[in-house]
């Protein structure tokens, strides 16, 4: 039996499918998120009904989604209107697989690295996996045997591969200091406090202002998300589908979002280290942040307004008062505290994703192009060209 | 069973792609496939060159890859372009119509 | 297990690159030619050249082929049609190629007969090593391939522009 517990496999399959289950979870979720924040920042509800404040409006949109009806036109290149979603959705979710969550783990008598591989070209890979996510778009522009879909298909492939070069530039150069290409010994690089951070100690400012406008481009985000808008080229290149077809182009996006805000994670910010070394108290401050929130939710639930919040506040808060207690515990900070940090970071990233969503306009294709062939790429080699000599000059 | 490769086998998947690609080169009419079997060939290459590189124990081979892959993608800029080209003025994608300087 | 993987991705190869020449609609031959180059990747790693596998990946399969896809949407080349064709070229051809790799193998076979290869053999071919011969031994072809690039970018942008009368 134990030889079947740390057999390779064993290992790798129970991990991916944690990894695939909490994966799927939180990008139902993420939707969720998107739509609460852009609503507040828009001074309405969003969704509200369904569930306690909306929390299971994902559960609805994905029933909805499954249970419309799956029209595929007569007139499309079945083959490849098929093949299409399922393309855009296993890359985007391949990219997750190399992804380091935090540390050395030990369950058991098994003891395994909280990422489903580590490979000694991490970086490598998911770039190379995100070139070949431009396939899924082009092809369901392309098979949709409509002129909006092709032009909205041929668009955002234009777009994603333009935005692909200065994205490797601004990569390259965190690597020249980190001088790895695998993701754990990259975040292990930049162990110790803030200070040792890639974004802060090693100056990367421009590399990650570059890498996030980049990673907005890539993931057909606002303001770059003129070739799937839906006041534009009627929807773009995902006009043609319906159900679980549309709803994977979707995941698949969000997927790309997560992924590329846990890449500016582990590059930029240091991964799931802390930002302080821990015997200055950086272990209590999870425990501190679910106590005041669990506090504000009891607080608020007593004094409710409306009538199903004097039920649901103080039982959130409740949850989130013993949430406070379980970061508290020793056996489990080893692992929980350095997958709380690398989750707040992350999170952070999409949540400046989700309000400049709220915020700021799109770019009309040809401003979108202009900027990263005229500006973007030569202050991204500019920017390599600068480290490179820093880097050189300070290594004697 | 053989719990390893034996080295020539690489090299004959190469030989096998390779003929395709000259197959694919000599019988089609498409342009774009003649210029898709000239990549086929190339890969191919590429295939030997690292299994070369591999029995030598030297990185060399690798770096003849990484050339071949970039003269490549010139070629394949270059000769898409000329492609579009032919279209805009010939009409068409068939290298048998292609023929204005013939006789 | 090597050869497991060897002989999956082989025939996945094999069975695309004949695909490839088979298929009479452009987009299908180009996908795959990139179902070939994913699983000649996969049979760089296993010859452990793991950077060449990767830039295979980014460059060939993510950047060529997406320009031949583009092309071939661009231009909305439709199937071939098979008027043209002449069958005595192909009843002569086939088995001539055939014969050519036949002898090919054949050589093969004999010289390279007794060595294997196994995952983890070869170890010179990580980002480190490939950097170290790229800056310094092949300095000079390195500079001149980005010489090569430019002209290519100025030759593609000088054909396939309109022309403005």
């Amino acid at each position: 039996m134990d030889s079947l517990l740390d057999s390779f496999i064993f290992i790798s399959v129970v991990k991916a499918a944690v990894i695939f289950a909490i994966l799927m979870t939180t990008l139902a979720y993420l939707q969720w998120v998107e739509r609460k924040v852009i609503a507040h920042i828009q001074v309405r509800p969003g969704p509200y009904r369904v569930g306690p404040h909306g929390l299971l409006q994902p559960l609805a949109d994905v029933v909805k989604l499954i249970t419309k009806e799956d029209l595929v036109p007569p007139y499309v290149n079945k083959v490849f209107y098929l093949a299409a979603p399922f393309m855009a959705i296993t890359f985007a979710l391949l990219s997750i697989s190399v992804i380091p969550f935090g540390p050395q783990i030990q369950i058991g008598p098994v003891s395994t690295y909280m990422q489903m591989t580590d490979l000694n070209i991490g970086v490598l890979f998911i770039l190379a996996v995100s070139s070949m996510g431009v396939y899924g778009i082009a092809l369901a522009g392309w098979a949709s045997n409509n002129k909006y879909s092709l032009l909205g298909g041929l668009r955002s492939s234009a777009q994603m591969i333009s935005y692909e070069l200065p994205m490797s530039l601004a990569i390259a150069a965190p690597l020249l200091i980190s001088n790895t290409l695998s993701l754990r010994h990259l975040v292990e690089a930049q162990h110790g406090s803030l200070l040792n951070w890639n974004l802060i100690g090693g100056g990367q400012i421009v590399s990650f202002i570059i890498f996030i406008i980049a990673a907005f481009a890539e993931t057909n985000r606002v303001p770059f998300d003129l070739p799937e808008a839906e006041n534009e080229l009627v929807a773009g290149f995902h006009t043609e589908y319906s159900s679980m077809k549309f709803a994977s182009f979707f995941m698949a996006e969000y997927a790309n979002m997560i992924t590329v805000s846990a890449m500016a994670t582990l590059l930029f910010l240091g991964g799931w280290e802390a930002p302080w070394p821990a015997e200055y108290g950086s272990s209590l401050v999870p425990a501190a942040i679910f106590l005041v929130f669990g506090l504000i939710l009891l607080y608020h639930g007593r004094q409710a307004v409306r009538r199903w919040d004097k039920i649901t506040f103080p039982a959130f808060g409740a949850i989130f008062l013993v949430i406070a207690a379980i970061f508290l515990i020793p056996m489990v900070q080893g692992w929980l505290l350095p997958l709380f940090w690398f989750l707040a970071k992350t999170g952070a990233i999409l949540f400046v994703f989700i309000w400049i969503r709220a915020t700021l306009p799109r770019l009309r294709y040809d401003q979108l192009m202009g900027f990263t062939w005229k500006f973007l790429f030569p202050v991204a080699m500019l920017n390599l060209l600068v480290t490179a000599f820093v880097v050189a000059w300070t290594s004697k | 069973m053989m719990t390893a490769v034996p080295i020539s086998w690489f090299l004959t998947l190469s030989a096998i792609l390779f003929a395709l690609g000259v197959a694919g080169f000599l019988f089609r009419r498409n342009i774009i496939t003649v210029f898709m079997s000239i990549e086929l060939m190339l890969n191919a290459v590429n295939l030997s060159f690292v299994t070369f590189s591999y029995h030598h124990k030297n990185v060399a081979g690798h770096l003849f890859t990484f050339f071949v892959m970039v003269v490549a993608a010139a070629e394949a800029a270059v000769g898409l372009a000329i492609i579009l080209t032919v279209f805009r003025n010939r009409g068409t994608l068939n290298v048998d119509e292609i023929d204005s300087m013939k006789n | 297990m090597d050869v497991i993987l060897f002989l999956v991705f082989a025939l996945i190869a094999v069975v695309c690159a004949i695909n490839v020449v088979v298929q009479t609609h452009p987009v299908s031959s180009a996908l795959s030619l990139v179902g070939v180059m994913g699983s000649l990747a996969v049979l760089y790693l296993l010859l452990g050249a793991e950077f060449i596998a990767a830039a295979q990946v980014i460059v060939y399969a993510g950047a060529i082929m997406v320009l031949f896809v583009f092309v071939i949407m661009l231009l909305n080349a439709g199937r071939e049609s098979r008027k043209g064709r002449s069958y005595t070229v192909q009843l002569v051809g086939v088995p001539l190629l055939a014969a050519f790799f036949g002898l090919a193998a054949y050589a093969v076979q004999n010289m390279y007969g007794k060595e294997t290869v196994t995952f983890g053999g070869f170890q010179g071919g990580g980002p480190k090593e490939i950097g170290e011969a790229l800056f310094t031994t092949y300095l000079l072809p390195f500079e001149v391939t980005s010489i090569l690039i430019l002209i290519a970018i100025v030759g593609a942008v000088v054909l396939a522009r309109k022309e403005i009368d």
